[in-house]
């Protein structure tokens, strides 16, 4: 004897961006912490050394914040003016920052005053960075030169000047402590040798540069400007590999993240896009404000992004542990135990096993269809939280009752309230092409049913003009894409040589179906 | 021509058997149910079929336990002959030979030596007349008996054997009645009660009437009892006249209590439309036939516990008979909404796959999902389905399923269901046949044809992957080659061949007149050839290589299928109301066999089953059936095949060796253990002498005696005790005697001769003073032995 066969939901597979490790490995992020900062946030830089503290620059402060506070352990606010590029060095001891007024500033991580002022910038310090020997600063300004300053002696070794307009980026390498990079406003990138005392190296972004960053490989360059992220291979002389165009507004940042080398771009349209190795977007934070800074802390523990409006977004890393404690405080009841109860029972080897039947476990309008309640299943299943929530589950029940030829006494005999619920789900759902078809069977049994009784009810009256408008701009609709679809074809048909056409029909053929159904129940409606 | 005396047409194995109502024995362990020209003997607690009774030369319609031996069993048939049989052994005892066809078969326990025939009233069988006979069967020892004598009971009776009943009483009562046409409360079925007076009625609108007093006429009263929404079909007093059953459409088993108005209890979904309901005699099991070929046996607890399956045919086979490449069953649809897996070989239902996975619904005239498509890939492991509903109605609804062959289930698991295939009906559908790849190619009315294949290797569903068509036309039938290097796609009366690999169409080919009908690529040898047939009788070869027409010749093709072993190609033709058969090879005008009248049908099925270890006949005529056998389904959904001489042989001789002992069901375990005593004989027989053997036949005649006599007639225990130790102790010096055998020759003649002796002597023992010690010893050993082996030889030497 076989058992019941429960009504089978049919799940369509949702089109769209396919689920992949990448994906999933970004969106493992807790929802952002939000700090409030006195001004635009202008730079992020993590400490290298753990615990991986993190220096805010904004407005006329740096706060130096710790990766679970949301309070700056310390802060460094001798700043006349607004402060810029504070960034760590390699040992995460001293800090460097630039300013408006052209200082530059170094500070001891744990003291209060500044260790030593650069001067000599006649204009506003932008970036400001330790050489990676750690015994020298360089820094980039609006007055097109950017210098080079001894750490012990407090004295400017040299100054360049190369770009034409200001310099808004810099990186240094990390393997070469005389190899630095800088990005401008006259669109160039140029890679600069401090043995030469010369640029070494000139490539044209073609737009203002707003950022640069060395792959750690330092084979690599990315540069960020306009709405453009390029990537240059240095190998080659400073060739172009990649350029990106993801982002539809300046993009202002770029970092890596330290799992993968990921790249990871800011920019003023409000969102962070993560790239995988072969450049392709998989991942997309969105933000409430323009990103001015962002950085990924070692591990990809917390992503941090400065914005505009001076909110400093944190988005820390969930791990194991956490969603572990999260669902067994969210757990209710006994409800595991119950289930589980007995199942994990091994028999031992002489025990006389007594089968006893599984119970089938049935939905609730299963349970009805099973005793032939038909009226009753539909109603089980136009539920307020199937309806909204689950349509398919309704819509399957509907083509059960179809199916079993019963779907007219189901909808038959129902009062104004319950008819005013199909006919809404009727209104919300008719268009979508998974649930067209069995709905407007539905639509057309309903109005064969109800038509004399109709007028009386002035609720089911403006919805069914509500339907019929509906349908009718449907149609139209329907309409005007095979008239596109005409067009194509005779392109299409003019395109190809004299070869067999081999156009795909499906889609006009199913598309006229649908569209003469339509515009039947349209008339239908009309006709009432 | 090559005349064709040692190939015949067979019908083999898949026939109904819910044609009359299965029989329960009276203890209970056997059921037995006609089955085509057989009685099938199956065991109730293991389903196994154990052995067939025999005999009749066409279709037995009746079977009824003799109410006189309970272990005898009176069968009836078309061919005018009425058995008893003993079905426990299967021994036909009795034919008696009554001369006309017999349509059921009753017997009544008052009237011992009558039996009660339902005979044809007009000899031609057009009118739907049948009368009711009584035969006194003449009492001789003969095997075969000529039983005449006929008496009408009553004539104008219905066909159908429910709607006759015996009742009980003084008098023998017939309760018969004609169905009234065009009555909605006509009768359809009728039950007696066993110990009152009472009888129950269905009625084609569902209705259930018990009437009483039935005797005493005039005075009899009735009560109605509906739950069944259709006719019910069958009715059925359990022995004690407790309970009434009831089944119909729904295929709900209703028990009714007898006597406590509405009170019932019900076994739903129990498969096909109930036909027939039998209880055994204890009132312990139910037994009821279902329209699907099947038979379920029901516990009184209302347990299923077992189901005896046929071969399920429905009003029509839609899909093509395949074979399952993996398990060689033959695979066609069968319950709704499943495909059925039948095994040839053993004529045993394997499984039913649940294609639909829906709820089926028992009701007359709605429109149900049916399986109207399926092909199986050349290795077996993936299978795809197209369902379908809504034949009559506009809106067609259709799904086409790949299911992928689970190597831990060891069964078809759904892959990928496709909702919307094509826009419309899907015609023709083949799988390639490369083993690389596997790749699906559907042809559907929406002029389109769609070739399917499996995604890259993260993506495990199938997709589509080209669309093809050619000038609008709706294509008729698709076929690929052999190594799967082209696709043959017929569209109307043009065939366009297609290169898989590039999606490129390479040529057309064009036989007007005629829509093309079939088409099937040559194999092997013959590889160049592409054969096609047209609704216009033509039989079109053409060769690749040149594109041209081969030879093209005027027969009327019904069905043409290639042999997938061999170049051989099968063609039924039909023509002048019956179907001849050819088989020929597309590279030689002259066909290899050929078979006129295979049967009076149309045939549109047919396929060619490999068989596991090949003939190997030389004769030209049967060689085509040499590697393959080729079985074809006529219109009547009979399940016919070809078989040969050589063959048939070889199926007595094993059949002689099969002998099944008792009930014992076949189980593999049963066959391991009777392998393992088979070779422990063996090794008992090469290893001792052959002066063993004696004794040990002698003491395992004892034991048998011992164990196959019945127990009432065995003697006390105290007697058989001492028999059954002596028989062990015989064998004893049995192997003494063996051991110093050359020695103790002489001996033992001497001590035969010593004995004599002492017979003639009596028990005069002091005569013999003068023996010596070691004669002394000689006469005590001799004393001890038991000779009453001996006597044994002596009992068996006459």
């Amino acid at each position: 004897m076989a058992s019941f066969k429960p009504t089978k939901v049919q799940f369509l597979p949702k089109l769209g961006e396919k689920v992949t490790e990448d994906t999933l490995y970004w969106k493992n992020y807790k929802s952002p912490v939000q700090i409030k900062e006195f001004g635009a946030v202008t730079k992020i830089d993590f400490s290298p050394l753990a615990p991986h503290n993190y220096a805010v620059t904004a407005s006329t402060r740096i706060h130096v914040y710790g990766l679970h506070s949301q309070e700056p352990i310390r802060s460094f606010t001798r700043f006349r003016d607004t402060a810029y590029g504070g960034s760590f060095r390699g040992d995460g001891k001293l800090l460097v920052a630039g300013s408006e007024e052209g200082l530059i500033r170094l500070f001891d991580i744990s003291g209060r005053v500044a260790l030593r002022q650069f001067t000599g910038h006649s204009k506003a310090v932008h970036v400001t960075s330790f050489l990676s020997d750690g015994f020298r600063v360089v820094s980039g300004s609006d007055d097109l030169t950017f210098r080079v300053w001894d750490v012990p002696s407090a004295v400017e070794l040299s100054s360049i000047t190369e770009h034409t307009d200001y310099i808004r980026a810099l990186a240094p390498s990390k393997l070469n402590p005389d190899l630095f990079v800088t990005g401008s406003y006259d669109h160039t990138v140029k890679v600069f040798d401090m043995r030469s005392g010369s640029s070494v190296m000139t490539m044209q972004h073609g737009h203002p540069v707003e950022c640069v960053l060395l792959y750690p490989s330092e084979a690599l360059l990315v540069s960020t400007g306009g709405r453009y992220v390029k990537i240059w291979d240095l190998l080659k002389g400073g060739q172009e590999l990649v350029s990106l165009k993801n982002h539809h507004k300046t993009v202002t940042c770029a970092c890596l993240s330290s799992v993968g080398n990921k790249l990871l771009t800011g920019s003023l349209d409000r969102h962070v896009k993560v790239y995988n190795s072969s450049y392709k977007v998989v991942h997309n934070f969105d933000c409430d404000a323009s990103i001015l800074s962002m950085a990924v802390a070692p591990d990809d523990e917390v992503v941090a992004v400065g914005m505009t409006n001076g909110v400093l977004s944190v988005r820390h890393r969930k791990h194991k542990k956490d969603k572990e404690t999260l669902t067994s405080r969210r757990r209710r009841g006994p409800s595991y135990r119950v289930f589980v109860k007995g199942k994990n029972f091994v028999p031992r080897q002489d025990d006389f096993l007594v089968s006893k039947p599984v119970k089938q476990y049935l939905r609730k309008y299963d349970k009805q269809l099973k005793s032939f309640e038909v009226s009753k299943a539909l109603d089980t299943a136009l539920q307020t939280w199937t309806r909204t929530s689950k349509p398919e589950v309704t819509v399957a029940v509907i083509i059960e009752l179809n199916r079993r030829g019963t779907l007219k006494n189901a909808l038959a005999g129902r009062n104004e309230e319950s008819l005013t619920k199909i006919l809404n789900f009727l209104l919300k759902h008719i268009f979508d092409p998974r649930f067209s078809r069995p709905l407007l069977t539905v639509g057309d049994i309903v109005l064969d049913l109800y038509r004399q009784v109709l007028h009386q009810s002035p609720v089911v009256e403006r919805q069914l003009q509500r339907l019929m408008e509906v349908l009718g701009r449907e149609a139209e609709l329907q309409q005007e894409l095979l008239q596109v679809l005409g067009i194509l074809d005779t392109l299409f048909a003019s395109l190809t040589p004299r070869k067999e056409v081999l156009w795909e029909e499906h889609c006009p053929m199913s598309l006229n179906n649908h569209c003469v159904s339509v515009s039947s129940v349209s008339a239908d409606v009309c006709r009432i | 021509m090559v005349e064709t005396s040692d190939i015949r047409v067979v019908r083999c194995g898949g026939s109904k058997v819910n044609l009359t109502p299965p029989i329960i024995s009276s203890d209970s362990r056997f059921v037995l149910c006609t089955s085509g020209d057989l009685v099938k003997v199956y065991s109730t607690r293991t389903e196994e079929w154990l052995h067939s009774l025999q005999g009749h030369t066409n279709q037995v319609t009746g079977i009824t336990l003799n109410p006189a031996n309970h272990l005898q069993v009176y069968s009836c048939s078309v061919d005018g002959t009425v058995k008893l049989w003993d079905f426990i052994d299967g021994i036909l005892i009795k034919t008696f030979v009554i001369g006309c066809p017999l349509f059921a078969i009753y017997v009544s326990e008052k009237h011992t030596g009558v039996l009660f025939l339902h005979v044809s009233m007009a000899t031609d069988s057009k009118n739907e007349c049948f009368q009711l006979v009584s035969v006194h069967l003449p009492k001789s020892a003969e095997q075969e008996v000529e039983a005449k004598e006929m008496s009408a009971v009553s004539s104008h009776i219905s066909k159908n054997p429910s709607c006759t009943a015996f009742g009980r009483g003084v008098r023998v009562h017939f309760f018969f009645f004609l169905v009234w046409k065009g009555a909605k409360n006509a009768f359809t079925c009728i039950a007696c009660h066993p110990t009152d007076d009472c009888i129950a009625t269905g009625h084609e609108d569902g209705k259930i009437r018990l009437w009483r007093n039935f005797i005493h006429k005039k005075e009899y009263t009735y009560s109605t009892q509906h739950w069944h929404h259709n006719a019910v079909n069958t009715l059925c007093f359990t022995p004690e006249g407790t309970h009434l059953l009831s089944g119909g459409i729904e295929s709900v088993l209703v028990q009714w209590q007898y006597g406590a108005g509405n009170r019932k209890e019900f076994l739903p979904r129990l498969g096909g439309s109930i036909l027939h309901i039998s209880a055994s005699s204890d009132g312990q099991l139910f037994c009821t036939s279902h329209s699907d070929n099947k038979i379920t046996v029901i516990e009184s607890s209302f347990k299923v516990c077992g189901v005896i399956q046929g071969l399920v045919k429905g009003d029509a086979v839609l899909t093509d008979l395949m074979i399952d490449p993996r398990s060689k069953a033959l695979v066609l649809n069968g319950k709704p909404g499943h495909l059925q897996f039948y095994s040839l070989l053993r004529d045993k239902h394997l499984y039913n796959l649940d294609i639909v996975q829906q709820e089926y619904i028992y009701e007359a005239g709605l429109d149900q999902f049916e399986v109207v498509k399926a092909a199986f890939d050349i290795k077996g492991s993936w299978l795809a389905t197209v369902e379908e509903r809504g034949k009559k109605s506009s809106d067609l609804e259709f799904f086409l399923k790949l299911w992928a062959f689970d190597e831990r289930t060891q069964s078809f698991v759904l892959n990928t269901t496709i909702t919307a295939a094509h826009t419309d009906r899907i015609i023709s559908m083949c799988f390639s046949s490369s083993e690389e790849t596997t790749m699906l190619v559907t042809a559907a009315e929406d002029s389109q044809f769609k070739a399917w294949c499996q995604g890259a290797d993260d993506q495990n569903f199938w997709s589509c992957d080209f669309v093809g068509s050619y000038h609008k036309l709706n294509p008729t039938n698709c076929s690929f080659s052999a190594d799967s290097s082209l696709l043959a796609v017929s569209f109307q009366e043009v065939i366009t061949i297609w290169s898989p690999d590039t999606w490129e169409m390479l040529t057309t080919l064009c036989q007007p007149p005629g829509v093309i009908r079939d088409l099937c690529f040559g194999r092997l040898s013959c590889s160049k050839y592409l054969l096609g047939t047209t609704t216009k009788n033509l039989l079109c070869c053409w060769n690749l290589l040149t594109c041209e027409l081969e030879w093209s010749t005027s027969v009327d093709v019904s069905k043409l299928q290639p042999d997938p072993f061999s170049e051989n190609v099968a063609a039924f033709s039909y023509q002048s109301k019956h179907t001849d058969l050819f088989v020929f090879k597309p590279s030689e005008p002259r066909p290899l066999f050929t078979n006129k009248n295979v049967c009076s049908e149309k045939v549109h099925r047919a396929v060619f089953v490999p068989r596991e270890e090949p003939l190997n006949s030389c004769d030209e005529s049967t060689q085509w059936l040499n590697r393959s056998q080729l079985y074809f389904l006529t219109q009547n959904m009979d399940l016919l095949t070809f078989s040969t001489a050589t063959e048939e042989d070889r199926m007595l001789s094993s059949s002689k060796q099969l002998v099944i002992d008792d009930s014992v069901a076949v189980t593999p375990f049963y066959l391991l253990l009777g392998k393992h005593r088979q070779q422990q004989q063996k090794l008992n027989t090469q290893s001792h002498p052959v002066s063993d053997k004696p004794q040990q036949t002698q003491g395992s005649v004892t034991i048998k005696e011992l164990l196959h006599t019945p127990a009432h007639v065995l003697p006390a225990a105290s007697v058989l005790c001492s028999m059954f130790v002596n028989s062990f102790l015989i064998s004893n010096t049995g192997e003494m005697d063996s051991e110093k055998e050359e020695e103790d020759s002489e001996e033992e003649m001497e001590a035969c001769d010593s004995q004599q002796e002492l017979r003639a002597q009596g028990s005069v023992d002091e005569v013999t003073p003068k023996l010596s010690k070691a004669q002394e010893r000689e006469l005590k050993r001799v004393r001890k032995t038991d000779f009453s082996w001996m006597a044994g030889l002596i009992d068996s030497k006459p």
